[in-house]
């Protein structure tokens, strides 16, 4: 089976280890191998996660720079300084609403402008979907459930092995009951998203 | 019921790594398991922690790692199956027990798990534990794949019993963080029960003793090496001239190359999983079939320099590499795309690597460093303890937790660190040889692993310098595990005991010891100001939960607090408290009341007193 490669950058916080979890779950439900890794240090502290999904018939659970197929991007800045994982046919989906580092605040660095970083994404890769999935997960009843609206852009894509239908289920069985209605609905608020978008 | 007790051997679960691992000594009758937490092992703990409360597993968090050495080491000498679980680091805290351990033996079967963290992902060095197992004598096994991880742990149970010795398990971050799918096998019922018989001339090792035991451990090795050369997990595929010998997860990377690359006609792959002893009569057949051989292994040059002796032994001369300047380093993890670009110029085979985009229009990125969390009251103690040391010029030994994080500006409250509990020994020696003063931070945790042998010899001493232990009430780093000092019962949990550092504290003698709430700055500043004043060892013990533990377990938050139109943008809480819930927006500084815990701190030294905690129904901005 084809290996696709899918790196997904987050910010402390912001959920990525559940996507991964709940993707790594539709592949067993459809008996797709996976292998995933993430590194997780220190992420409640405000650090970069970052985790990889490989499907498909690869031994490895790592990315090297330069062979994502597919990158899936929490924060604006953070998609973009993952760049170096991409290639002029990776398919790039970032959520546009900025989480600025401390580090700014502090004034030490500035925020990238977000329209010259979408520019700068387009340039570099086969093709970028880029939404407010912020304000998706907030119109779908908590903001929490953005890793969802983004789950549902990446299935959208048709890119990764695994069907809408696995995912909804793994959401199911791998969220949390009180959510999970909320997380179906940003699921579906990210895949229209993204058919808008392409 | 934990997922990790499912009873149905046959069924695929999605596991991560270090949950294999938990499953797999389940799944091999273990009885005792004992841990100090550490990146990237502690999950394998946590799950034991868990199913402990649920099933006859005896699970504890020791206080450190030599003492949960010491517990499985004599559970396993009462005949049961223990388990001990650290990351690399800890077997250095650990192997005084573990190298006479390795002389006594043991009769139930004992694994050592030695969690290795090649690149530091969350460690402060990338040794390579492989060498312990030389260094000790003892058998060591390491898988490359989280499936393989679970059944390895059985055998490492098999091979223990079989020789009667401890075996060292290793494992690298990219095992211990990795997920797959796993086919989960039968439980096997543990023996729980274990019964000590007296032996002291087997067991109690003065030297006559230990004599007679070195003996024994040498004639142990070569019975550990047969065993390895028997090892399903010491495997060869592939009968072309080219060698490959990898270990761990190499061992995946050089697979998918060898796919992608389409040379697995030519190719004589060698995996190692049992790697101490190495298998001497796997190795030396294999090279005479090799025409040249390339060694992949993360770390050291640890199975390249037993290869070249072997090598040596037969008189063989085929080019036998590994570590080299233009092949691998001994620095960091390895990663696909390398290890492939690597068999391709060894071997000379062509390779197109992946066009990487070019960067270098990319405007420079802020850092996103972790940083300790809004409301974290280490924050509020550095801050005071800043205050408090204006102008003394003083030197900052610290310790191992989120503290460390006080490294970072505008806090800058960490000059040294070596390990755990340095951060008391060091702050002896500074004040030993320097005019400085010497303020050192130590973790309420790592106080117990580590920092009282250093404070009992600094009151010994009569050393100059404050300790000030930052007592958040959990082990929080390492995701919040209870340690001596915890009350049991915010897990729900009786029958523990509870230890008071302030006690122990003021029962080594330590003559100026003084309690502080961090959350109130100025009292803590003046207090701070009298330990550091004192001369000779002063204590500040700084008191006040994790903030983040206590919003999971739903203990108060406080209200968030704002900014109002007070404000004259003097910025001092953005440029010295540095609380990450503040964000600069149309060059005025707010607060994101989503991220702020009310901990008031920032309230106490606005100058123009603009920061004010939100009343209810007020409209408040957040992101
Ligand atoms: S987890 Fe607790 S101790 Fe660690 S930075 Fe956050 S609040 Fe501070
Ligand atoms: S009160 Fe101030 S210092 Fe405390 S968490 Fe809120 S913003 Fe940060």
């Amino acid at each position: 089976m084809e290996t696709k490669r899918l790196i997904i950058v987050a910010v402390g916080g912001q959920g990525n280890l559940l996507a991964s979890k709940v993707l790594g779950e539709a592949a067993l439900l459809a008996d797709i191998p996976v292998r995933m890794s993430e590194i997780h240090g220190m992420a409640q502290r405000g650090g970069v996660v970052e985790s990889a999904v490989v499907f498909g018939d690869a031994e490895s659970t790592i990315i090297s720079d330069g062979e994502a197929d597919v990158l899936l991007g929490f924060e604006p800045s953070e998609t973009l300084r993952a760049l170096n994982k991409c290639n002029a046919e990776t398919v790039v989906i970032t959520n546009t609403a900025p989480l600025p580092p401390f580090t700014v605040a502090i004034g030490k660095g500035t925020y990238p402008d977000l329209n010259e970083l979408q520019k700068l994404i387009r340039q570099k890769t086969a093709r970028m979907v880029a939404f407010d999935a912020q304000a998706l997960a907030k119109q779908a009843g908590n903001f929490m459930s953005l890793n969802m609206v983004l789950l549902g852009s990446l299935i959208q894509t048709g890119i990764m092995p695994v069907s809408a239908e696995n995912v909804k289920k793994a959401i199911r069985t791998s969220t949390k009951k009180a959510f999970v209605d909320i997380n179906i609905k940003a699921f579906e608020l990210g895949f229209e998203a993204a058919a808008k978008a392409a | 019921m934990h997922k990790l007790l499912t009873k149905n051997p046959g069924q695929k679960m999605l596991l991560l790594g270090n949950e294999a691992i938990a499953r797999g000594a389940i799944e091999a009758g273990v009885a005792v398991a004992s841990t100090y937490p550490g990146t990237p092992s502690s999950e394998i703990s946590l799950n034991f922690f868990q199913m402990a409360q649920e099933s006859d597993l005896y699970f504890e968090y020791s206080t450190n790692e030599k003492v949960a050495m010491e517990v499985a080491a004599a559970a396993a000498n009462s005949g049961l199956r223990s388990m001990c679980v650290m990351k690399h680091v800890g077997v250095n805290v650990a192997a005084d027990a573990l190298m006479t351990l390795a002389y006594v033996g043991v009769k139930g079967g004992m694994v050592v798990l030695t969690a290795d963290d090649p690149y530091m992902f969350s460690s402060q060095n990338e040794q390579d534990n492989r060498y312990y197992a030389k260094l000790s004598g003892l058998p060591l096994v390491e898988p490359s794949s989280v499936e393989e991880a679970k059944d390895l742990i059985a055998y490492a149970f098999e091979i223990s019993e079989k020789l009667q010795e401890p075996v060292l398990f290793r494992t690298t971050t990219r095992i211990n963080h990795s997920s797959a799918i796993v086919t989960l096998g039968k439980i096997k019922v543990p023996q729980t029960k274990g019964d000590f018989v007296k032996d002291p001339f087997n067991l109690v090792t003065v030297p006559a003793v230990s004599r007679k035991l070195h003996v024994k451990l040498l004639e142990n090795i070569e019975k550990a090496k047969e065993f390895s050369e028997a090892s399903q997990y010491n495997f060869i595929t592939g009968n072309g001239k080219w060698g490959i010998i990898c270990n761990g997860v190499s061992y995946n990377y050089a697979s998918d190359a060898i796919k992608e690359l389409d040379i697995a006609d030519n190719i004589r792959f060698l995996r190692i999983g049992f790697s101490y002893p190495m298998p001497e009569k796997i190795i030396k057949p294999f090279l005479k079939a090799c025409e040249k051989v390339l060694i992949i292994e993360e770390g050291e040059p640890y199975m390249e320099e037993q290869v070249k002796a072997f090598a040596q032994e037969e008189g063989l001369i085929l080019p036998i590499r590994g570590k080299a300047k233009d092949l691998f380093s001994r620095l960091y993890e390895y990663d696909p795309a390398q290890v492939r670009e690597n068999i391709a110029r060894f071997f000379e085979v062509p390779y197109t690597p992946a066009v990487k985009p070019d960067i270098s229009d990319v405007p420079e990125l802020p850092q996103r460093p972790p940083t300790l969390c809004a409301g974290c009251s280490h924050r509020a103690t550095y801050y005071a303890v800043k205050k408090a040391a204006e102008g003394l010029g003083t030197i900052y030994p610290t310790d191992i937790g989120c503290y460390t994080l006080g490294v970072l500006p505008p806090l800058s409250t960490a000059d040294f660190l070596l390990c755990m509990g340095s951060s008391v020994g060091t702050g002896c020696g500074f004040s030993a040889s320097t005019d400085k003063k010497v303020i050192s931070f130590i973790g309420d945790s790592t106080f117990f692993h580590s920092g009282i042998p250093g404070l009992v010899n600094a009151v010994f001493n009569n050393h100059n310098f404050t300790l000030v232990i930052l007592d958040n009430s959990t082990t929080a780093m390492t995701g919040h595990q209870p340690h001596p000092g915890v009350d049991m019962q915010d897990f729900n949990l009786t029958g523990y005991g509870r230890v008071s550092i302030e006690k122990v504290v003021r029962a080594i003698g330590v003559p100026h010891v003084e309690i502080i709430k961090p959350y109130r700055v100025n009292k803590s500043i003046a207090a701070l100001k009298e330990a550091i004043d004192y001369e000779g060892v002063s204590v500040i013990i700084s008191k006040e939960a994790c903030t983040l533990y206590a919003q999971s377990l739903k203990k108060a938050r406080g209200k968030p607090f704002y900014i109002n139109e007070k404000c004259k943008d003097h910025r001092e809480c953005v440029n010295e408290l540095a609380c990450p819930a503040f964000y600069i927006e149309g060059e005025r500084v707010h607060i994101n009341a989503d991220l702020c815990s009310g901990c008031a701190v920032c309230a106490q030294i606005c100058p123009e007193k603009a920061i004010v905690p939100v009343r209810s129904k007020e409209k408040i901005r957040s992101s």
